[in-house]
């Protein structure tokens, strides 16, 4: 009895280390996904060679904003209110959040 | 004792690493938890070799390609206008080499899904953990018979491999008398990057407005209508471009003659002075070869999630190749989106770590109207789990208004960073 409790506690924790890093692995893997669908326009992890912005270091706050503006049509662009439309708010907050973390 | 995630995972990739692989000594990597092999070093096998190595350093990546340098299709219809040369859109492989790809230039002949490898046309194999197949198209001339020599393919040209032909085709427009008629040939959809042809058109009439000025750009396009981007290009052809092209739907090529460059349709012959057909095309070779073909004897079906052929375990296939989700195009882009989510699912396979079950990608398609003014389509697509394929979210799509110069300079920035993103 004392035996089996014992064996089932450890197969308890086992599983618990082992959901937790993997649950978490994949929530930053599917942002990390999500900012590198950004990254033909705007450079690997948002590091820019051309005349379009780069996303790199630029405050997390202010990108969600500019999203959340495209998505509304209440700042003028040629793609971006199309492209906008196409991730929920909490998706821009963590891609803001991905590109915020990124050196420029 | 108690780690922390990093710790953790490294733990867990180690001891995956000897499951997975022996005998991976002497490669200058670190320890090694799997070998990829990609084929292909365009938009999609380039990107997927640089972001496993990015993502995943303790994954040992070798990039087989037979080219010496990348040439982009995107851009390439500009050299047929003239504003751009060859170097210009030429990109070398170089850049990957900071991420530990190992660059294999050679020709793979085969694969032995069992084995799990890989021979080159050198002779030598190479063994794989997961194989990722990026060959692009290749042509199907047996179905234009006048066409199905190496002869009559260096007189009427495809390109829509971009390099040689591409130049070659510059050369017969500027041999081309004042006068005289282009003629370029579309197959059914879908076919490699929908509104090229029209692009393509569109720059043969802007040299030809400058250097030609009594010359015609004559389409013959075997679909029922314009493919993409039907109102802007129409407004070029009505406006800057008025008289000068024409667009004649349902007008599937049977065959060509190629001693007069005749155009043989259905109900119709064609004569013109440079004749430029995009012939009907598949999956590359070695994707058919190796059976990861599922539909219309052309392209292969995949699992959206993993890009993972449907046929063939272990074996995952991106860009032209694949059969294309609705309303995704075959294009650079879309290829280089396809290669991230197939890098991701890659790296969660050899670590056995869940795959993302929400992959996201973006398509945008820019086609200059001239050497300035540029038009776009782009679409967000997602993974839909009821099904399973990849749709474009509700409301996220869209064209430009009109042709802008704005946009011209997104488009050459567009290439920079696409490129970069690719092989640097």
């Amino acid at each position: 009895m004392k035996i089996k409790f014992a064996f089932r506690a450890v197969t308890l924790l086992a599983a618990a280390t082992v959901t937790w890093p993997t649950a978490h692995a994949q929530d930053s893997a599917s942002v990390r996904g999500m900012a590198a669908t950004c990254a033909n326009c705007h450079g690997t992890d948002g590091r820019s060679v051309g005349t379009v912005p780069g996303l790199a270091g630029v405050d997390k706050a202010y990108m969600a904003q500019q999203m959340k503006d495209f998505k509304a049509g209440k700042r003028p662009a040629t793609i971006m209110h199309q492209l906008a439309k196409g991730y929920t708010d909490e998706q821009i907050e963590q891609i803001a959040a991905y590109f915020a973390a990124q050196k420029k | 004792m108690t780690l922390n995630r990093r710790e953790f995972i490294q733990l867990m990739s180690a001891g995956a690493g000897v499951a997975a692989i022996t005998g991976c000594a002497g490669t200058g990597y670190g320890p090694t938890v799997g070998r990829v092999v990609v084929i292909g070093a365009g938009y999609s096998g380039a990107t997927a070799a640089k972001y496993i190595r990015m993502w995943a350093p303790d994954i040992e990546v070798t990039l087989v390609e037979r080219n010496g340098e990348f040439i982009s299709c995107p851009i390439s219809n500009l050299v047929l206008g003239g504003s751009k040369t060859l170097a210009d859109i030429t990109v070398g492989y170089g850049g990957l080499g900071k991420y530990g790809v190992k660059m294999v230039r050679d020709d793979a002949v085969a694969v032995d899904p069992v084995k799990r490898e890989v021979r080159l046309a050198s002779g030598s194999t190479l063994g794989y953990d997961r194989l990722i197949i990026a060959p692009g198209i290749d042509f199907m001339y047996e179905t234009i018979p006048g066409l199905n020599n190496a002869d009559a393919q260096s007189k009427v040209l495809h390109s829509w491999k971009a390099g040689a032909q591409t130049v070659a085709l510059r050369k017969q427009l500027e041999a081309m008398r004042d006068g005289g008629v282009y003629a370029l040939h579309i197959p059914k959809a879908p076919y490699r990057c929908p509104p090229g042809p029209y692009e393509r058109a569109c720059q043969v009439a802007h040299y030809f407005k400058a250097a030609k000025p009594k010359s015609k750009v004559l389409i013959l396009d075997a679909n029922e209508d314009v493919t993409s981007k039907k109102g802007l290009f129409m407004a070029a052809w009505n406006g800057p471009y008025k008289g000068m092209v024409e667009y004649r739907p349902n007008s599937e090529l049977l065959d060509v003659d190629v001693k007069t460059l005749t155009a043989k349709l259905q109900f119709d012959n064609v004569k013109a002075d440079v004749l430029n057909v995009v012939p009907p095309h598949g999956a590359g070779q070695i994707a058919r070869q190796t059976g990861l073909i599922t539909a219309n004897n052309r392209w292969c079906g995949i699992d959206w999630l993993t890009m993972e052929s449907v046929k063939v375990k272990g074996v995952h296939v991106l860009g032209d190749s694949t059969l294309s989700a609705p309303l995704m195009p075959k294009s650079g882009h879309m290829a280089n989106q396809h290669a991230k989510v197939c890098a991701a699912a890659v790296i969660a396979l050899i670590k056995n770590q869940p795959v993302n079950t929400q992959p996201m990608m973006i398509n945008t398609c820019y086609s200059f109207i001239d050497d300035k003014n540029v038009v776009h389509v782009a679409s967000v697509h997602a993974y839909d789990a009821a099904q399973k394929t990849m749709t474009v979210v509700k409301g996220a799509a869209g064209l430009s208004d009109k042709a802008n110069e704005l946009e011209g300079a997104y488009a050459m920035s567009w290439a920079k960073n696409i490129w970069a993103d690719t092989l640097a």
